[in-house]
C-alpha cells in the first residue's frame, strides 16, 4: 500500500486495527434475508399500507408545455360532493420552491420548481393542482374537472440550439461549467492526428417496476409527522421536506418499508412528497398519494439526455495528448434536488481508464420545456463512456489499429495508481484508488475467448451475416463519503441488530450488512437483522446512492460491530472468564479461549445480559452489548470493467439482436458474489434498454408520446441475451479494510459503448453509430443513406 | 354513469369463498389489494403491459389491472398469496426465487410467479425458450431476467422430482 501523504487517513487506525479480517461470511453466496416476505406477497411498499380515516390525494398536471398560467377553474370540482380540498399554486403560496443539494457550483437558484405551478407551465405533467377526497376513484373524478386556462408560448426541445428566455431576463443556459488541466492547446497543436467525434444520447430513466407514492400522518401520542415510502436518502429528505414545510426535523420521521426498485429516481426531492407531507399537517389526517405509470412516466425524473464534441489529440503511435470536449446537457424545465451533478459527473468522468495528459471540457447546462431531468444509475458516466469510447473506436480507425491496441496504448498503467487528476468531481478531488486495467483486459479476452469469438464472427460474416463485436471500456466511482455511521446490538438471546442509516432499494442491503457485522463479531449471518431506511432510530444516514452503501454503510457497521466484539471481550475477561483479553474470541455466537479449543463457551447473549444495566456495568464503561462505529473516507473508490457485446443485425428490419454480453468488472471486493452479478445482469438490461429501445419522445409542441409501457420499450426476457459476468478482486480499494468499492452500477456504464461499436462492426461501417438509441427505424435508415441495403 | 352503482359478487380465493359487494368500476386488482387486503398483487402500469398484477384465474394467468371485479363472480381466483402450502411451505416456485436470487426489488415478483405456476401446470418440463417466452409479458428491471429463468428450471425440476416420488402437490 502506497503513502498517501499525512493529511490521508487512509491507514491502518481508521480499520481499526484489524489488519486481516476474518471471512466466513464475506465473499459466500449466501442468500437474501430480505426475500422471504416479498415471495409470498407481505412486502410493505407504500400503496399496500394504509391508515385509518385517510385522504387520497390526486395531482393535475399542465396540458400545456410552455404557458403562462391565465386561470386554473376549481370550481367544478370543489361542487363535487366527495371533495375534501382543492389546492392550487396560491395554496402553497408560503413553500419555497424545491431546494438542491448545496455545491460549489453557484447560479441555479432561479430553476427551482415550486410544488404547485404559480404564474406558469414549463412542461406537460408538471403539478398545477392537488384534489383531495375519501376514495382514489372519487379523487381521480375530482382531479378530471379541474381546468386550466394558459396561454401557449413557444416550446424549446433541444440543448444545442440557441438558447432562449425561462423567464424574463433569465436564460435557458442555467450554467456553462468548465474543468481543465495541463495544456491542451499544445496538445491540439502538435498532435499527429485529431480525431472528433459528435454523439448523442437519448433522453431515457430509471423507470422502475413501482411507482412513486407517499403516505404521511400526524402521530399525536409523539407529535410527530411519518411518511411512509420515501426510499434511498431518507435522512437528507426528511430533513429537506422538514425545512420546507416549516417542522423542525426532530418532529419528522421517514419509513421506506420495501422500495420497488431505486435506479437514482428515488433521489429526487418530489413536488408531491412535499404536498402528501403537508396536506397531513394541514388537514390533520393521514394523507395517501400513489401516482399511475402515465404520471410516472411523465413527472418521474428523466436523465441522460447529452450530446458530446469529443476531440481527441493523438501522437504519432496512437497516444493521447489531450482531449478537448464539449457537452450539451439537456436538463428538462427544474433543477431539482441534484443541481448541476450529471452534467458535473459527466465531464469529470469522460476521460475513464485513459492516462490523458491534457483535459479541457466545457457544459452548456440548458432548460427545455421537458420533464425535469436527474440521476439514473450511472449518472453521467454511461453518457461520458459511451462518447469517450466512440472516440477511441474512431481513433482506432484512422490510426489502423485494432480497437483494443489503442486502448491498450492509453490505458493508465497499474504502476501509476493512486493516479490523480488535477480537477474536481461534486467538489472532490480525483484520484483513482488502485487499478489493473491492462491485466483486466488479458483476463477478458481469455475468458471471452477473442480468438475464437474473431474466428466465428469471421465465419458467419463470410456467409452474409451482419454480427460484430464492441466493447466498451469504463471507470466508475462508489463509496463517496465522507462518513456514515451505524449502531450495533446484541440481544440476550444472542441475537445481532444493526442500525443503519443505508435504504434498501432491491439490491440486498440487509444481506450484506449482515454478511459483513457477522464476521466481525463473529456470529452467524441469519442471526442479524438489519435496520435500514428509517430516521427515528438513527440520527443520521447516508442513504443508497451511487454505489456507497456497501462500502459506507458496511464500513460503519463493521467498525459497530468491532466495537461491540472488543466491548464483549473485555467485559468477558474481566467479569465472565478467568482469561486476558488476548486469549479470547467470538466463534459462532460464543466467546470462547482460543487456547482451549473444544472447551464450551459462553453464549454472547449471555454475555448481553451480564451487560445489563446495573453498578457493576455502569462502572465497566457503559452498560448493554450495544456500541456505535463510525467509518469515514477521504475519497472515492474506482472500480472499473470492460463490457463486450456480440449483435447480429437484420438488415430488413433495422432490428439489432444482442446474441452474448460480458462483463468484466474488478469489484475490490465482492461481499456477497451471487449479488454482485444480480446487480450486474440487472444493470445490463437497462443499459440495454438505453442503447436500442428506451426513449422519452417528444413532438414538435412539447407533447411527450411516451406515456405508457407500449411506447416506452423496456426489455423483456426474450431481448435479454446470457450475460457472463466475471468478477475479479486484483485491486482492492485501499481506502477501506475490506477492499470494497461498490456495485450498483458496474453492469449499465458501457453497455452503449459496447453495443455502438458492436453494431459498426457488425454493418462494417466504422463510427456509424454516433445516436443511442438505436432503434430499429434508425438503423435502418442509417443503412439505406449508407447504401448499406437498396433503398 | 353512477360511480357509485356496485353488485355483490361470490367466487373462491386462495381457496376460501368470498361474498362482497363491489363497485362495478373496480378492478380486479383493487378489489382483491384494498376490499380484502390482498395487497401482494402488485400494480405496476394499470394497462396491462407489466404483468406485475397476473393472478389466477380458474387456473389461467390474468391482468387483474384489465378485469373488472364483477368480472370475476363465480370464478376461482389464485394470487400470490395463495400459493403456497396450506402450512406454509413455500411453493418450489418460491423457494426457488429465494434460493437462486430470482428477486431483487420483490415488485415483479408475485406476477412473475403466477404467471410461471401457469406454466409449470401445463409444461412440467419446459426449456430456457419456453420459460423466457412464459415471461415475455412480465417486465421486471432488476434481474435482467437470467436467475428467474434459472430459478423457473430448478424449480420445474423439484417438482417433477416430487411428481415421480409421488408427491403431494
Amino acid at each position: 500500500m502506497s503513502d498517501h501523504g499525512p493529511s490521508s487517513l487512509k491507514h491502518g487506525e481508521r480499520h481499526n486495527g484489524d489488519v486481516n479480517p476474518r471471512r466466513k461470511f464475506v465473499g459466500q453466496r449466501v442468500t437474501r434475508l430480505e426475500d422471504p416476505p416479498l415471495v409470498t406477497g407481505r412486502g410493505t411498499y407504500v400503496g399496500n399500507l394504509n391508515f385509518p380515516h385517510q385522504l387520497h390525494m390526486r395531482v393535475v398536471r399542465s396540458t400545456y408545455a410552455n404557458a403562462i398560467i391565465r386561470s386554473i377553474d376549481t370550481s367544478a370540482a370543489l361542487a363535487h360532493p366527495g371533495c375534501r380540498g382543492v389546492w392550487t399554486g396560491a395554496d402553497v403560496a408560503d413553500i419555497p420552491p424545491i431546494t438542491f443539494r448545496p455545491t460549489s457550483i453557484q447560479g441555479l437558484e432561479p430553476y427551482r420548481q415550486y410544488i404547485l405551478a404559480r404564474d406558469r407551465v414549463r412542461y406537460v405533467g408538471e403539478p398545477i393542482a392537488v384534489v383531495f377526497a375519501d376514495d382514489p376513484y372519487v379523487a381521480e373524478d375530482i382531479a378530471d374537472l379541474v381546468t386550466m386556462d394558459g396561454e401557449a408560448l413557444p416550446v424549446i426541445l433541444s440543448a444545442d440550439t440557441a438558447p432562449g428566455e425561462f423567464a424574463p431576463g433569465l436564460s435557458t443556459e442555467a450554467l456553462v461549467l468548465r474543468k481543465n488541466f495541463g495544456d491542451i492547446e499544445s496538445a491540439l497543436s502538435s498532435a499527429f492526428k485529431v480525431v472528433e467525434v459528435d454523439v448523442q444520447v437519448g433522453r431515457h430513466s430509471g423507470v422502475p417496476m413501482e411507482n412513486r407514492g407517499a403516505l404521511a400522518r400526524i402521530d399525536h401520542s409523539r407529535d410527530v409527522l411519518e411518511c411512509y415510502g420515501q426510499g434511498k436518502r431518507p435522512h437528507a429528505h426528511r430533513d429537506a421536506v422538514a425545512t420546507l414545510i416549516g417542522r423542525s426535523p426532530a418532529s419528522m420521521h421517514f419509513y421506506e418499508g420495501h422500495i420497488g426498485g431505486g435506479f437514482g429516481v428515488r433521489g429526487e426531492i418530489y413536488p408531491e412528497d412535499v404536498l402528501t407531507c403537508l396536506a397531513a399537517q394541514r388537514f390533520d389526517r393521514p394523507v395517501k398519494w400513489v401516482e399511475d405509470r402515465r404520471e410516472n412516466l411523465l413527472a418521474c425524473n428523466h436523465s441522460r439526455e447529452q450530446r458530446h464534441v469529443v476531440r481527441g489529440a493523438f501522437d504519432k503511435d496512437g497516444r493521447l495528448l489531450g482531449i478537448d470536449a464539449k457537452l450539451w446537457h439537456d436538463q428538462g424545465a427544474y433543477v431539482r434536488t441534484h443541481g448541476a451533478r450529471v452534467p458535473d459527473m459527466a465531464m469529470g468522468t469522460l476521460i475513464g481508464a485513459y492516462h490523458v495528459p491534457s483535459y479541457r471540457t466545457v457544459g452548456y447546462v440548458r432548460m427545455t420545456n421537458k420533464t425535469p431531468a436527474a440521476t439514473y444509475r450511472s449518472p453521467g458516466r454511461f453518457e461520458s463512456t459511451y462518447a469517450c469510447e466512440r472516440l477511441m473506436d474512431a481513433a482506432a480507425e484512422q490510426f489502423g489499429l485494432s480497437r483494443i491496441e489503442i486502448r491498450r496504448r492509453n490505458l493508465i498503467p497499474k504502476e501509476a495508481y493512486p493516479y490523480a487528476r488535477a480537477m474536481e468531481i461534486l467538489d472532490h478531488a480525483v484520484e483513482l484508488d488502485s487499478g489493473d486495467f491492462a491485466g483486466l483486459l488479458e483476463k477478458t479476452l481469455v475468458d471471452i475467448r477473442w480468438d475464437e469469438l474473431q474466428a466465428q464472427v469471421a465465419a458467419r460474416r463470410a456467409k452474409g451475416e451482419l454480427v460484430g463485436v464492441g466493447m466498451g471500456f469504463f471507470m466508475e466511482k462508489g463509496g463517496l463519503g465522507p462518513v456514515d455511521g451505524a449502531k450495533v446490538t446484541v440481544d440476550t438471546k444472542g441475537k445481532v441488530q444493526v442500525i443503519t442509516g443505508a435504504s434498501s432499494i432491491g439490491q440486498g442491503v440487509e444481506t450484506v450488512m449482515a454478511q459483513i457485522a457477522a464476521d466481525a463479531l463473529g456470529v452467524e449471518y441469519r442471526d442479524v437483522k438489519v435496520i435500514h431506511g428509517r430516521t427515528d432510530v438513527l440520527e443520521y444516514g447516508i442513504g443508497s446512492h451511487a454505489s456507497r452503501a456497501t462500502v459506507m454503510t458496511g464500513g460503519a457497521t463493521r467498525m459497530a460491530a468491532l466495537n461491540v466484539r472488543r466491548k464483549a471481550l473485555e467485559f468477558a475477561s474481566r467479569h465472565l472468564v478467568e482469561a486476558p483479553v488476548e486469549m479470547l474470541d467470538i466463534v459462532d455466537g460464543q466467546v470462547v479461549r482460543i487456547d482451549r479449543p473444544g472447551e464450551p463457551g459462553i453464549p454472547i447473549g449471555k454475555v448481553a445480559a451480564a451487560l445489563a444495566p446495573s453498578p457493576a456495568t455502569v462502572e465497566f464503561g457503559n452498560p448493554g452489548l450495544t456500541a456505535e462505529g463510525w467509518f469515514e473516507t477521504a475519497g472515492m473508490t474506482h472500480p472499473y470493467g470492460i463490457h463486450t457485446a456480440l449483435v447480429k443485425v437484420d438488415p430488413d428490419t433495422g432490428e439489432t439482436k444482442v446474441e452474448r454480453f460480458h462483463v468484466a468488472y474488478d469489484i475490490g471486493c465482492a461481499i456477497n458474489p451471487m449479488l454482485v452479478e444480480g446487480q450486474i445482469v440487472g444493470g445490463v438490461a437497462q443499459g440495454l434498454g438505453g442503447a436500442l429501445f428506451e426513449e422519452f419522445v417528444y413532438d414538435e409542441r412539447g407533447e411527450p408520446l411516451s406515456v405508457t409501457f407500449a411506447d416506452y420499450l423496456m426489455p423483456t426476457a426474450n431481448e435479454m441475451p446470457p450475460v457472463d459476468v466475471l468478477l475479479t478482486e486484483d485491486a482492492p480499494s485501499p481506502n477501506n479494510a475490506l477492499g470494497m468499492k461498490g456495485a450498483g452500477e458496474a453492469g449499465i456504464t458501457g453497455v452503449g459503448a459496447a453495443i455502438a461499436a458492436a453494431i459498426d462492426d457488425a454493418i462494417g461501417i466504422p463510427n456509424a453509430i454516433t445516436r443511442l438509441p438505436v432503434t430499429p427505424q434508425r438503423l435502418k435508415a442509417l443503412l439505406k443513406q449508407r447504401g448499406a441495403v437498396p433503398a | 354513469m353512477d360511480s357509485t352503482l356496485s353488485r355483490s359478487i361470490s367466487l373462491k380465493i386462495n381457496g376460501r369463498a368470498v361474498q362482497a359487494t363491489v363497485d362495478v368500476r373496480h378492478t380486479l386488482a383493487d378489489f382483491l389489494r384494498h376490499q380484502l387486503e390482498l395487497t401482494g398483487t402488485h400494480l405496476g402500469c394499470e394497462h396491462g403491459v407489466c404483468g406485475a398484477c397476473t393472478v389466477l384465474v380458474d387456473g389461467r394467468s390474468a391482468r387483474g389491472c384489465l378485469m373488472l371485479a364483477v368480472q370475476a363472480n363465480g370464478r376461482e381466483v389464485t394470487t400470490v398469496e395463495g400459493i403456497a402450502a396450506a402450512d406454509g411451505t413455500l411453493h418450489p416456485l418460491q423457494q426457488a426465487f429465494k434460493d437462486l436470487h430470482g428477486l431483487q426489488c420483490g415488485f415483479c415478483t408475485p406476477g412473475m410467479l403466477t404467471t410461471l405456476v401457469e406454466l409449470l401446470n401445463d409444461t412440467p418440463d419446459p426449456t430456457e425458450a419456453e420459460v423466457r417466452v412464459a415471461i415475455s409479458g412480465n417486465l421486471c428491471r432488476c434481474t435482467g431476467y437470467q436467475a428467474i429463468v434459472d430459478a423457473t428450471l430448478a424449480a420445474a425440476k423439484t417438482m417433477r422430482g416430487t411428481a415421480a416420488a409421488g408427491g403431494v402437490r
